[in-house]
């Protein structure tokens, strides 16, 4: 019951991250249907830029809260700006192209973006400096630190801020019309471009956070960290259901829980045969499994077929 | 042809013949002007091709968005490994385990296509390349409890393919010309892939390329013209596989070595990319996406050499450099051409991957502007 408890508060730190990811996934493809394969690498760089903050002002002695939330904005600030960027040069121009098109330069921009930051860099971990607290509770038999509840808070706090903008704001409201139909939110006065450009600064905006708290969280960063976080966190959009808000932050926790409930106890089930590094087989079976039987995701509206 | 001079285009036949001529002798070129080396990339071109050509009925002709694909490619690979190396101490002969291979594949093609028969577009995307994962991940850890895989390590000392007793794995006198191994495996992969070709061409012009094309644009309506649109799909995925899962065997049999290293989810993405950049659907597009893709990283490895032409002296580490400017190349290049350099002449429209009146609204912009 411990080992349970203990990996679904795992699962629920890694999961809530993954929603933060997914998010930016599923506004971009509410609104154009593109797979936004370089969101991995902006998260990526979010982190990068925290860190390329963090360790030189650490070394000049400033304060440890003053130096994180000038980390913070300083990676969401870039992020934002690569984001909107990113938009501009690679996806407006294709944007009356073939359906795959923007996909290949969006798998243009995830090279560019990884080897640039290996180049920038440079090829090895950069450690994340011990600076954050490091206490821990113990809560139904499970220890939680103090860096997974704040990791979880911020997370649901975004989340909550985010579903406030999209309900109940101007933009919000020309964000969804834009969802809808294009078209018709252009003919009412909705400046689509600033919309679809609000939607990429959003999203990486989160994207920069996630970075950061991956990077806290396992004490790393890596030019190559944004890959694999992209591809669950792409995973978790469609497993709840892409281009729905709540079915990403739904799916990222999911994803989550089932990978690190899939780490702890895939043993057992198959009888030793299979160790933990099946978490990712684990995951993915799951979320056939999911797809086979809700085609559309957990909270899927759209229906596949026309009617 | 359609860009080559007057005389040649009437003359087809000497076309072809000119062709034909340049593509025999072209790793001799290769070998002598560019470095033995290059004669290794011409037969990776090759393999890409027949995998381009194998991914192209799912994607162009099918409409099927397929992001596990290298996972054929690494079913045909690994058994060519086992039955073909010391791995399980098996030797048998490559005429017996390419067509088991291809076999094998094929049939996890229709495995993967059967529960996702329902999926659309991006799902199916995200299906497959879970599915791809998979493949991977289970060949990166089947060494325990019993070592099927040999793991992360991969399986070494394959076989090289042997006709007859004449090894392709060693070099060789022929009519006083040293022909080195590359060369001889250039030669046997370009037969496969003019096979690959052959087939690919009369796929599509067949009575399946017709229906594959009717999905593709119209499920519900290809299934009320009577077409049966769960066999025609299944078909999509294991022909594509097929031939995924020959150009794994030629794969491990020419490199002697496979790991799963070979096999991850950048591979799959980048034959789609082929595909997409050559031009969906049509054959010497997607050739050319193949060629290209696969020479552009080689070639930019001599990114220092022009580095120090132009400047004097090394600034960056080619090797550093090569991917970024790849990748940029890849956008410069979609957005130069964004259906592709050759796109097909029936179909600009691209594979939708949902329908839907939106859709529909969109893809009559997307004719207007073709």
């Amino acid at each position: 019951m411990d080992i349970f408890v203990q990996q679904l508060v795992n699962g629920l730190v890694l999961g809530s991250i993954y929603a933060l990811v997914a998010l930016g996934y599923t506004m971009v493809y509410g609104i154009l249907e593109l797979i936004n394969f370089a969101h991995g690498e902006v998260t990526m760089i979010g982190a990068m830029v925290a860190l390329a903050v963090i360790v030189p002002l650490l070394g000049a002695g400033l304060p440890v809260a003053l130096v994180l939330l000038l980390a913070i904005l300083a990676a969401v600030a870039a992020c934002m700006a690569l984001g909107y960027t990113i938009e501009r040069i690679a996806y407006r121009p294709l944007r009356r192209a073939p359906r795959l098109a923007p996909l290949i330069t969006a798998i243009g921009v995830s090279i560019v973006l990884q080897n640039a930051a290996m180049l920038i860099w440079g090829r090895g971990y950069i450690s994340f400096p011990p600076i954050l607290p490091e206490g821990a509770h113990q809560i139904l038999g499970a220890v939680v630190t103090d860096l997974q509840m704040v990791i979880v808070g911020l997370s649901v706090l975004i989340m909550i801020g985010l579903t406030f903008l999209v309900e109940r704001t101007r933009l919000g409201r020309a964000m969804r019309a834009t969802a809808q139909s294009r078209e018709v939110a252009e003919l009412m006065g909705v400046n689509v471009n600033t919309v679809i450009s609000a939607t990429f600064i959003i999203g990486s905006a989160l994207a920069a956070i996630a970075g950061i708290m991956v990077s806290a969280y396992y004490g790393l960063a890596h030019y190559y960290m944004g890959f694999m976080l992209g591809l669950k966190a792409f995973s978790a959009a469609v497993l709840g259901g892409i281009g729905n808000l709540a079915g990403a932050m739904l799916g990222g926790l999911l994803l989550g829980v089932i990978e690190a409930l899939g780490a702890g106890y895939i043993g057992d089930l198959t009888g030793g045969f299979l160790g933990s590094n099946y978490q990712d087989v684990f995951a993915f079976m799951v979320l056939i499994m999911v797809l086979v039987f809700r085609p559309s995701g957990l909270l899927g509206e759209r229906v596949a077929q026309r009617a | 042809m359609r860009n080559g001079p007057e005389w040649l285009r009437r003359h087809p036949g000497f076309a072809y013949g000119l062709l034909a001529a340049l593509l025999a002798v072209l790793p001799f070129i290769v070998g002598a002007g560019l470095g033995k080396g290059w004669v290794r990339v011409l037969d990776f071109a090759l393999l890409y091709t027949m995998l381009a050509l194998g991914l192209n009925i799912v994607v162009g002709y099918a409409g099927l968005l397929d992001l596990g694909y290298i996972a054929f490619y690494a079913l045909g690979a690994y058994l060519f490994a086992w039955l073909s190396s010391p791995q399980f101490g098996l030797h048998l002969p490559f005429w017996l385990v390419l067509p088991l291979g291809a076999m094998l594949a094929g049939s996890f093609g229709a495995l993967l296509g059967a529960p996702t028969l329902r999926l659309r577009g991006d799902y199916l995307a995200i299906v497959t390349l879970g599915f791809g994962e998979i493949i991977r991940i289970f060949m990166n850890n089947l060494d325990q409890p019993v070592n099927i895989t040999n793991g992360p390590q991969g399986i070494n000392l394959i076989d090289p393919i042997s006709i007859g007793g004449f090894s392709l794995g060693t070099p060789h006198t022929l009519l006083g010309v040293h022909v080195f191994p590359p060369t001889l495996y250039y030669y046997l992969f370009l037969a496969f892939t003019l096979f690959t070709i052959f087939v690919a061409m009369r796929l599509q012009d067949s009575r399946i390329g017709r229906a594959w094309a009717a999905i593709r644009e119209d499920e519900i309506a290809a299934a009320a013209m009577g077409i049966n649109t769960r066999n025609v799909k299944l078909l999509a995925f294991a022909m594509g596989a097929t031939f995924g899962g020959l150009a794994g065997g030629l794969f491990a049999a020419f490199q002697g070595f496979i790991s799963p290293e070979s096999f991850n989810l950048m591979e799959s993405v980048m034959i789609l990319c082929m595909i997409v950049l050559g031009g969906m659907g049509n054959i010497p597009g997607v050739i050319l996406g193949a060629v290209l893709l696969t020479v552009l990283p080689e070639a930019l490895r001599y990114l220092g050499d022009w580095q120090r032409a132009a400047l004097g002296h090394v600034v960056v580490d080619p090797n550093d450099l090569r991917m970024l400017v790849f990748g940029l190349a890849m956008v410069a290049m979609m957005l130069f051409r964004p259906a592709g350099f050759l796109p097909s002449r029936q179909r600009r429209r691209e594979f939708r991957a949902e329908d839907g009146v939106a859709e529909q609204e969109q893809a009559s912009l997307y004719d207007a502007q073709a």
